[in-house]
């Protein structure tokens, strides 16, 4: 069964209302087309895990209303600050935050990847982050004695959604060293992916590229769209700085966001 | 030299390479131009230290994803790592996620991104903090992201040890912080004024010594066209001459 699919409508199929999403940080490969995609067609309650943060495409999906669940170790727009339709979600009570560190939404995906109920994580101790995630729990460590260490449940996301340089017609995807998006696809019951390239041969006959590309085996739908990240850089290309700084500035306001979301979807 | 001989940005970055000396291996996160700084200016005079900086490629040797910088600290391969906060206070809590009532927070903010797990795991954690004032240095943190302390029976080889700030210089330990010295010749009482918790100080408070031609040139130099490939507004305004 071949999984190139010819668009995006096909490509996102799996993600539905209330399905949990996991992304990848603003510099690893951000599927924002799919993500306009998605809300044209009017996604709701979106649970979005960034892995382990994220920036553009969280703020615009939660300043659109898709997002119900964020879980998050960060949002913010990099050099240009803080992430205002995230913010002004929190601040209002508009959406459920599940706060979260870095490390511990890597050992939850790996817990995923591994088919365990959790891992364990040293640190995380003393912060109040223990208090608003019920779900991290505090054990004593079982191969030694008075030492309290954190376990932090699996996290398996129904679909992972990325952007990705290249793939063969076999369903192949190369990511070279992003291995968080290898993380990610491992983790997740589903993989959507669109690519700038779709490449002949299979990637995995090519030990130089092999090493840094997702198996077919985890990969569900991939869509050929070369661009499918911008106004994000990715790689050797850079971001849109104009556009990102643009966005930026009318987020700022519920009006300016709406103003930009209507021209970002005509 | 006069006062203005320098910007405030080489005096913190000054301060921050010299608490560098003889380590092997700083990381530095992402979004964090002046601890990038201070790492490159350390390496520029001890070429021995390596140098990690989040966000960066030249300087970003991991090949095995998002994770690879937290397993490395948790091995200790990382001697030292930079912390900031919306809040800071006189315990060494810091806040990365808001002001008010979590649930329904006045001021939201990103998040606690790795803090929480490397400042229990890196050896030597320097937290740095431009503003200096109580709205920043308060009494107590509104939420603390990572603690400044933990009791004995938890794991901890690292922590906080010094906060660098726009005008002072502190240690911290187990009796909290102290006062190392001030900026560009304010006073301890200035200092005491411009902070919301309670430090230790002694009569004579020194002043930090200000960058000194050889840091100033390296600063200027490799440090400046490094920095630009990754922070280039801020290396177009932190640096003089």
């Amino acid at each position: 069964m071949t999984r190139l699919v010819p668009d995006l409508e096909a490509l996102l199929e799996p993600v539905t209302d209330g399905c949990s999403v996991a992304v990848p940080p603003d510099y690893s490969g951000v599927a924002l087309a799919a993500t306009r995609a998605l809300l044209k067609r009017g996604v709701r309650h979106l649970h979005l895990i960034a892995v382990p943060q994220a920036g553009l495409q969280a703020d615009v999906l939660i300043g659109a209303g898709a997002v119900g669940t964020l879980e998050a170790a960060g949002i913010n727009l990099g050099e240009l600050g803080l992430a205002p339709r995230f913010t002004a979600a929190v601040e209002a009570g508009a959406i459920t935050m599940r706060d979260a560190t870095c490390p511990a939404i890597h050992a939850g995906l790996q817990a995923a990847e591994k088919g365990i109920p959790f891992l364990p994580l040293r640190g995380i101790l003393g912060s109040d982050l223990l208090k608003v995630r019920p779900d991290w729990q505090v054990i004593d460590n079982p191969y030694g004695s008075n030492d309290p260490i954190v376990l932090i449940p699996a996290i398996r996301p129904q679909v992972a959604l990325f952007h990705a340089r290249m793939a063969d017609r076999e369903g192949n995807v190369w990511v070279g060293v992003r291995r968080e998006l290898m993380l990610m696809a491992h983790a997740a019951a589903q993989a959507c992916v669109t690519v700038e390239e779709i490449v002949e041969g299979n990637l995995l006959d090519d030990p130089a590229l092999a090493a840094g590309t997702i198996p077919a085996l985890y990969i569900s739908r991939i869509a050929h769209l070369p661009g499918g990240m911008r106004p994000l850089g990715f790689g050797e290309e850079a971001s849109d700085e104009a556009a990102l700084a643009a966005y930026a500035k009318a987020a700022r306001t519920e009006d300016g966001f709406q103003q930009w979301l209507k021209g970002w979807l005509a | 030299m006069s006062a203005a001989a320098f910007t405030d940005e080489e005096q913190m970055a000054v301060v921050m390479a010299r608490l560098l000396r003889g380590l092997r291996h700083v990381a530095v996160g992402a979004l964090s131009p002046l601890p990038a700084s201070a790492a490159l200016l350390a390496q520029a005079l001890d070429g021995q230290l390596q140098v990690t900086i989040l966000g960066s490629k030249r300087y970003l040797k991991f090949t095995d994803g998002g994770r690879e910088l937290f397993d490395c600290a948790a091995q200790g391969r990382i001697d030292a790592f930079f912390l900031s906060g919306v809040q800071i206070d006189g315990e060494a809590n810091i806040n990365l996620v808001g002001v008010g009532d979590y649930a329904k927070p006045d001021k939201r903010f990103p998040g606690s991104f790795g803090s929480a797990y490397l400042y229990h795991l890196v050896p030597k954690v320097i937290l740095f903090r431009q503003e200096h004032t109580p709205r920043i240095l308060v009494p107590k943190v509104d939420f603390v992201s990572a603690a400044g302390r933990s009791p004995s029976n938890v794991y901890r080889p690292g922590g906080p040890r010094h906060l660098v700030t726009g005008r002072a210089e502190f240690a911290f330990g187990e009796r909290g912080f102290s006062l190392v010295s001030t900026h560009g010749g304010a006073s301890a009482a200035d200092i005491e004024a411009s902070t919301g918790f309670a430090f230790e100080r002694a009569a004579e408070v020194p002043s930090t010594p200000p960058p000194g031609a050889e840091e100033l040139a390296a600063l200027r130099g490799p440090v400046k066209a490094a920095v630009a490939e990754i922070y280039p507004a801020f290396a177009s305004r932190a640096f003089g001459g």
